[in-house]
């Protein structure tokens, strides 16, 4: 089990390096798509152990419990929101958070219908 | 009674363990028993922590919402930056890097198109309400893409500390409103393949907004939405002071 999850720890140091250095680099300060990087080097290092046979649930199991544990950290997230500061920092600030919001959502569904998924 | 306190104020990580099991065992059954599974509960259980935030705010008086009251705390811990991106980073191991790849390219359209619509929203809206100098109008369209890129675009161009508060504010009402719309209307939209969920992530961007939306929706989704909305906001702090602002500049003078 600590084995997966020395992985997993290992991508997401990895990815968020990255995605600092890539910051550094733009000028500007903020981690870019750190994250995103540590998602594509977790696949693919699942990709290579798996190739090898080193990928046993045994070691899926750490990574799995992460990956299980997501909706509750999101739902504790939800939870310590500033929610109230929000919604009474005015009516420009919930205008300006929602109506791009609808904006959004029908531009998507522009997009998605004019290509294809298989 | 006082032993209790001392403990809870101790192990703040394992009460929130306990309290979102709690939320989670509830909402599970009611939506089960009596909506007939017709709205997940984790789709209640996000938006009832929401409202617990709110009613946080009030009686905490905080940033935090409920994790402000001393017996809440330990749920900023768990729902912290640490563990949410630690988290989102685990749900890859269910991704197919195949899909990633093949539908790469619509993600990085759905990016430059997300980050245009918020920016441009947010701008039009400053200006109806009578902003009219390109920093403010520039930060607050900053704030509609996410609450930071708002204060980050704000601090470079030399933003008033009540505009970057109420680009905040702005970002933090997406958040919320994605949150509670995605699940809602994923279906009328298309939102429920691993391609869609791509675009969907660009689009909308808050990482936060779109892995709460997704996971309510559909928890085999949030990998794909999170890959490609983890680059909105570094993509957005680096256009917002920049480009975006130079342009609108030249706009207004």
């Amino acid at each position: 089990m600590i084995k997966g999850l020395a992985l997993l720890s290992f991508t997401f140091l990895l990815g968020m390096w990255m995605g600092d250095l890539l910051g550094t680099l733009l000028g500007i300060d903020a981690n870019v798509g750190g994250v995103g990087f540590a998602m594509i080097f977790l696949i693919l290092v699942k990709e290579g152990f798996v190739k090898k046979g080193w990928w046993k649930d045994e070691l899926e199991f750490g990574i799995e419990f992460w990956n299980k544990l997501y909706i509750p950290v999101v739902i504790a997230m939800a939870a310590s929101l500033n929610v109230k500061s929000a919604l009474s920092s005015g009516v420009l600030a919930i205008l300006a958070g929602t109506v791009p919001v609808f904006l959004a959502f029908w531009v998507f569904k522009v997009l998605i219908k004019s290509v294809k998924f298989d | 009674m006082e032993e209790l306190l001392k403990l809870i104020d101790k192990n703040g990580l394992i009460v929130a363990f306990l309290l979102v099991g709690l939320l989670t065992w509830i909402t599970d059954v009611f939506s089960k028993k009596v909506l007939a599974s017709r709205i997940p509960g984790s789709a209640i259980a996000i938006f009832l922590a929401l409202v617990f935030g709110y009613l946080g705010g009030l009686l905490g008086d905080g940033e935090k919402g409920l994790a402000d009251l001393k017996l809440f705390q330990g749920l900023s811990l768990l729902g912290g930056s640490m563990f949410r991106d630690f988290a989102i980073v685990a749900t890859a191991s269910g991704a197919s890097f195949f899909l990633i790849r093949k539908s790469g390219w619509i993600g990085m359209i759905s990016l430059v198109f997300g980050i245009g619509v918020f920016f441009l929203g947010g701008v039009a809206l400053a200006w109806l309400m009578g902003y009219r100098d390109a920093v403010s109008l520039c930060t607050i369209g900053a704030g509609a893409c996410t609450y930071i890129v708002g204060p980050v675009t704000g601090g470079a161009i030399g933003a008033s500390s009540e505009v970057i508060a109420l680009s905040i504010g702005s970002g933090v009402v997406k958040t919320i409103a994605v949150t509670i719309f995605t699940p809602i209307l994923a279906k009328k939209i298309g939102l429920d393949s691993p391609g869609a969920a791509m675009a969907f992530g660009g689009i909308m961007g808050t990482s936060s907004g779109v892995a709460a939306g997704l996971a309510a929706t559909d928890p085999k989704l949030v990998p794909y939405g999170a890959v490609t909305a983890t680059f909105y906001t570094g993509l957005g702090c680096l256009v917002c002071p920049s480009l975006f602002y130079l342009i609108l500049n030249w706009l207004l003078s």
